[in-house]
């Protein structure tokens, strides 16, 4: 199973049911259906993608996450899950609020802007940085809202979004002792879990 | 096309009776003093009942959906395309069963059937059926064949509608639903249009207020415009330019001659030999049992309360240029399986052919549907 996916497995609760938001070919689902007794659903656009879900018996839903998430009802899944994507939505801070509607809580994971790697790329070849962490050229890649980890966690205090937890890992999914010093310059990718603010 | 030589088809096959004696109530509250279903069958029933599949048609279908009944036959089933060795619906996995429509014109009790008590034929008198009285029927023909449970019941349009009934009516008898093209109520544009198919056939002086049979006639003009006017509805305007444009089949505009275009020529042939197949009290019988279909309307209209009788997984499938059918009403199905907590998948397909794509081999549609099928083929191998 893909790191990340592992990772997201272990903060879910046996039996919770799961909306995976973007989910791929459904690797994620179908682990947690096999092993956890979760009873989720992915949504999707990607053809080849759907199929592949479909193939595995993962309840997948062609739907666009920029069309609105209107359908799905508040309060109607414990957990949201939204994998690498919120980068690339045309509405990033009315999709969490989103997500935090329809489930208790959310996860959400996304590459850091920050990351040295990307700077350095900036800094020294004064170019977009491109690499295993973010492999697309400027050109064609899906990943139109990138962000650092200060400026999710500076959206997340604006909407009142409770971070519940979080970790950061490198560009190998790793967790390191000197990125819990210095996540904002040594995390690749984070993980939040985040939940609506408690007052 | 050599029927027997392809190693894709069905093959010959000879359509089947069941006969059911007893008294059957209709939704209506009139009751048939027993009622014939013509089917047919393809592929191998397993030793456990389960892997049959049962195919439902639709508004002018019938029970004949693959394979040739003749060696000269010139044309296959209605779905051949979909259904045999290694298609989507793989007759090699599944036992795939396929049934005219009580109320039908195709050997199924209908109104072209003799009514016992009168010793002529039914006719207009026919009492009106619904989609629940063919899930009804359709069961009694399960027992018949000795399946508790379908491992899916698939449909089309009108088909999709029967399996979504079945999912609702009888939780226990289908693994899967397989919903394509279709709706869980027709809106006031559907039925306006089923409404003027209707009105183009009674209006024929030679309906003769569905006697037409007794008088030896026949509404052709009338059963003629209302298939064209519902075949435009089943294609999309860009599919319809595609496939004839402004091509003219006779006559030259600039000499100033009548003209006529293609597309009114194809729309005529297709009205014309529509008229020679279709018996007009059963056209509109179907579209009467389309109109009234609204399983909602039983739940206070809570289409999810409806589906949330339902234990069988789904599959719903649209197409991006259906008008008639559209890909928002399977989202309604969508939304509402959802809503109660149902297994389902759901695609939208890519493709120009308007309504009409059901039937049409589309290579990701065929993906998504087999896929589906065979995913279910695979789990209830493991569980037995």
């Amino acid at each position: 199973m893909r790191t990340d996916l592992a990772i997201i497995a272990d903060l879910i609760k046996p039996g919770a049911r799961v909306l995976d938001l973007g989910c791929g070919d459904g690797e994620l689902l179908a682990h947690l259906q096999e092993n956890k007794h979760v009873n989720g659903y992915g949504l999707e656009i990607d053809p080849t993608n759907i199929t592949t879900c479909i193939n595995k018996g993962v309840n997948v839903i062609e739907q666009n996450l920029d069309a609105g998430l209107q359908n799905f009802a508040d309060a109607s899944f414990d957990m949201v899950v939204m994998t690498e994507t919120l980068q690339s939505v045309k509405a990033p801070d009315r999709l969490l609020h989103e997500m935090l509607r329809i489930g208790q809580q959310c996860i959400v994971t996304f590459p850091n802007f920050a990351y040295w790697r990307c700077r350095a790329h900036l800094a020294l070849r004064g170019r977009m940085p491109v690499s295993t962490h973010l492999p697309h050229s400027w050109y064609n890649t899906p990943n139109i809202h990138l962000c650092t980890f200060k400026d999710f966690e500076r959206l997340c205090a604006e909407q009142n979004l409770n971070i519940i937890e979080r970790f950061m890992v490198d560009a190998g999914h790793s967790t390191r002792p000197l990125i819990n010093r210095f996540p904002n310059f040594f995390g690749a990718f984070a993980f939040y879990r985040l939940g609506k603010e408690t007052t | 096309m050599n029927p027997e030589s392809s190693a894709s088809s069905v093959g010959i096959v000879s359509p089947q009776r069941f006969h059911h004696s007893g008294d059957f109530p209709l939704q209506c509250g009139r009751r048939l003093p027993g009622f014939e279903l013509v089917y047919e069958t393809y592929g191998q029933l397993n030793d456990k009942a389960s892997n049959a599949i049962l195919i439902c048609h639709a508004l002018s279908g019938n029970h004949h959906a693959a394979g040739y009944h003749d060696s000269s036959d010139r044309k296959p089933g209605w779905w051949d395309s979909c259904i045999g060795p290694g298609k989507p619906i793989d007759s090699d996995k599944f036992f795939i069963v396929s049934v005219n429509n009580l109320g039908g014109c195709h050997g199924s009790t209908g109104p072209r059937t003799i009514n016992p008590q009168t010793g002529t034929e039914w006719g207009p008198d026919f009492p009106a059926v619904t989609v629940k009285d063919w899930v009804n029927s359709q069961l009694l023909l399960a027992d018949h064949l000795g399946i508790d449970c379908f491992a899916a019941v698939v449909g089309g349009s009108l088909g999709g509608m029967q399996a979504m009934q079945w999912a609702i009516d009888a939780p226990a008898r289908l693994q899967a639903a397989v919903l394509i093209a279709s709706a869980a109520r027709l809106s006031a544009q559907n039925i306006a249009f089923n409404e003027i198919a209707r009105q183009a056939i009674s209006a024929d002086p030679n309906f003769a207020g569905g006697h037409y049979r007794q008088q030896h006639r026949n509404p052709d003009l009338g059963l003629m415009l209302a298939r064209m006017v519902g075949h435009v509805t089943y294609l999309s305007d860009d599919g319809m330019r595609q496939k004839f444009g402004r091509e003219l089949k006779s006559g030259d505009i600039s000499l100033g001659q009548d003209v006529e275009f293609q597309v009114e020529s194809y729309l005529q042939y297709q009205g014309r030999s529509f008229s020679q197949r279709f018996d007009a009290n059963t056209y509109l019988l179907m579209t009467r049992a389309l109109d009234y279909f609204d399983p909602a309307s039983d739940f206070d209209n809570s289409l999810s309360a409806a589906l949330a009788q339902t234990r069988c997984r789904f599959c719903v499938i649209s197409f991006t240029t259906d008008w008639r059918f559209s890909a928002a009403r399977s989202k309604e199905i969508v939304d509402a399986l959802i809503r109660s907590e149902r297994n389902v998948c759901s695609a939208v397909i890519e493709s120009e052919h308007g309504h009409d794509s059901f039937l049409l081999p589309i290579p990701r549609y065929f993906e998504v549907l087999g896929g589906f099928l065979n995913r279910l083929h695979q789990d209830y191998s493991d569980a037995n």
